[in-house]
């Protein structure tokens, strides 16, 4: 296992962790301090030479963000998405719940760093108790001046809110979360204009996920070198893995981009259970290609995994074991994606639906083997024909599961069974025409 | 309308089914909460006040159990903009309920991290104590049974959310304890959201 000592998540396993006097302690608001003695710019470039490339899945440079918003035009706003709702994500929630103060710092420094005066979160609905959680740290941060009017005396106002969203996985997208946030269905928006020129209420916003914005007062306190020789070149800094599925530990790791895929599976999470074998990996959340056991030894970095042919989306590690029946995995996923589209383009909304149920007809031993064809085609009229990331997330499960399990789609329709029944599934499944 | 004979389009999930909410007793704001949402508006510009819908809409339902249309013509009055506006947002997020649910909303998340940990089967489970099928309610209106996408906490599956409090790890075999101890403690039965799941694991 490689050397690396977590900053962002050291002490999240303490009692006390989320509140002020904890954070204090340990170098809290530090970084706030810093930040106010420069000016605006100065945090800017200090970003853009950290090369922070954003957490939430797109992997973008949070420095040109934040360099992009137009500085001409008042109020701008920063608003942090913390939505976390892709399939196997969970490390937003972690940090929220037991390093508050960390995300309400990184939004004060990135308000004061393009000229906002308010920042937003938007959790999503089911995070209720992380919302008690921020609240109270927000309180606390107003009570000792790191929030409010004239932060430390610097003349620097600002204010973070909380916004509890009401279940939909649209709103992580980036447009969708602002039109959420006016008030609105969680739709996404056309781009351009992109929400650096026209965001909230049309003014120039940047949306940044909550461990994009937690990364901002380690490069602040830490600085330049530090961060850029954490993990590979255009890679740096810390970064947190969420590893679920068939393993025995499963968690949040922090590492640098340096480890590899089979370091987090078999050393951070304890690998896969006693008996079983690793089938495959999905390395991103539910919406990226999954990647085989040969490729493990892959480093778990942006470039790494997409030079592999998947992507580190928001590093999101789903293991699934030889218990796993691939087309049961893509039917699942495939009722995620058609309960979660948003409806507005029609590609997206209608062909989910077509999707699973032709999985599902599949998975229940009623498939024929024109269906395959039938997905492949489906999901071409799907991918790249929607205004928004959603509709290729939603293709991918069926296309990759095609690609490299095409065999086990051709068992089910041969036997007209499911051929990898496991005890971990529904004794009585219920059937595509029941 | 269907094309297909073996797909009957719309028939188990339509987007577009419009449903009226039911009128509902006549609807205002407790004192308490009438405070705490003109609070909340000021989170918002002035002019923006329809941002806090959502946050609105939480506590008509958590006033009421669930959103009637005396709600929401309430909360549109409240907010400045139409009632079809609102009606717009009820009907998007699941979060919101526009029929009465039963005291414990229990809701297990089916996608894949907790599926492939026992979802399904919690859920079977579950199903057979309650007599409920997925989106029921029982005849005395204490648990109301839904499934429910990614809950964000893959690393404890599978997961349940019983109205707003969580349970992690709940074993399938464990599902039906979990149903008996909701009724004698109510939700003090429930683990939490905690991350703990390293010292419980070993």
């Amino acid at each position: 296992m490689t050397a690396y000592d977590p900053v962002l998540i050291a002490h999240v396993r303490e009692p006390n962790s989320y509140t002020l006097d904890f954070y204090l302690q340990h170098g809290g608001y530090d970084a706030l301090k810093t930040a106010l003695a420069k000016k605006p710019d100065e945090i800017i470039e200090i970003v853009k030479a950290s090369g922070l490339r954003g957490r939430g899945g797109a992997g973008f440079p949070t420095g040109m963000k934040w360099q992009f918003v137009d500085k001409k035009i008042e109020p701008r706003y920063i608003v942090c998405n913390a939505d976390e709702s892709e399939p196997g994500t969970f490390k937003d929630h972690l940090l929220m719940e037991r390093n508050p103060h960390l995300l309400i710092e990184g939004c004060a420094i990135g308000c004061y760093a393009i000229g906002a005066k308010v920042a937003y979160i938007y959790i999503r609905g089911e995070f209720f108790h992380v919302q008690g959680v921020l609240e109270r740290a927000i309180d606390e941060a107003y009570a000792k001046g790191f929030l409010g009017r004239n932060i430390l005396g610097s003349g620097f106002d600002c204010d973070v809110f909380v916004h509890r969203g009401a279940g939909a996985y649209e709103a992580g997208e980036e447009t969708a979360l602002l039109e959420s946030l006016e008030g609105k269905r969680a739709q996404p928006r056309n781009k351009p204009p992109f929400p650096a020129v026209a965001g909230l209420y049309g003014k120039p916003s940047a949306v940044n996920n909550v461990e994009t914005l937690c990364n901002v007062p380690v490069i602040v306190s830490k600085g330049v070198e530090w961060y850029t020789s954490v993990g590979p070149e255009k890679n740096g800094g810390p970064k947190l893995y969420c590893v679920s599925g068939h393993v025995r530990k499963p968690g949040v790791f922090e590492a640098s981009m340096n480890v590899t895929l089979r370091e987090l599976i078999n050393d951070y999470a304890g690998g896969v259970r006693e008996g079983r074998t690793l089938k495959a990996v999905i390395p991103g959340g539910s919406s990226v290609p999954i990647l085989l056991p040969d490729q493990l030894d892959t480093r778990a970095s942006f470039d790494d995994i997409q030079k592999a042919g998947s992507l580190l989306g928001s590093a999101a590690i789903v293991v699934l074991d030889d218990s796993t029946c691939m087309v049961w995995l893509a039917e699942n996923l495939l009722h995620f994606y058609r309960h979660e589209s948003c409806g507005k383009c029609t590609p997206c909304r209608e062909g989910t639906d077509w999707l699973h149920k032709i999985l599902q007809r599949i998975e229940h031993g009623e498939g024929q083997m024109r269906d395959l064809d039938l997905l492949q085609s489906i999901s071409g009229n799907i991918g790249g024909k929607t205004l928004c990331a959603f509709g290729d997330a939603a293709v991918t499960p069926v296309l990759t599961t095609l690609k490299h399990f095409r065999h086990e789609y051709e068992a089910h329709i041969k036997e007209g069974r499911c051929t990898l029944p496991a005890p971990w599934r529904a004794t009585h499944p219920v059937g595509a025409h029941a | 309308m269907s094309f297909h004979p073996k797909m009957a389009y719309g028939a188990t999930f339509h987007k577009s089914a419009r449903q009226l909410e039911d009128e509902g007793p006549p609807f205002a704001y407790t004192a308490e909460n009438r405070a705490r949402f003109e609070e909340i508006v000021k989170r918002y510009p002035a002019e923006r006040r329809r941002s806090a819908v959502l946050p609105a809409l939480y506590l008509a339902q958590y006033q009421q159990g669930y959103i009637t249309a005396n709600a929401i013509r309430h909360v549109a009055e409240l907010l400045g903009i139409t009632r079809a506006d609102v009606e717009d947002v009820v009907s998007y997020y699941t979060m919101f309920y526009a029929k009465p649910v039963g005291k414990f909303v229990i809701n297990v998340c089916r996608t894949l991290s907790c599926a492939i940990n026992g979802a399904e089967r919690v859920t079977e489970e579950l199903c057979a104590k309650l007599s409920l099928k997925p989106g029921e309610t029982d005849p005395t209106g204490t648990f109301t049974l839904m499934e429910v996408e990614c809950l964000g906490a893959c690393d404890r599956a599978p997961v349940v959310m019983v109205n707003d409090a969580w349970h992690e790890c709940l074993a399938p075999e464990a599902a039906t304890r979990l149903v008996d101890d909701l009724r004698a403690r109510g939700e003090a039965a429930l683990s939490g959201c905690h991350h703990v799941v390293e010292r419980r694991r070993g």
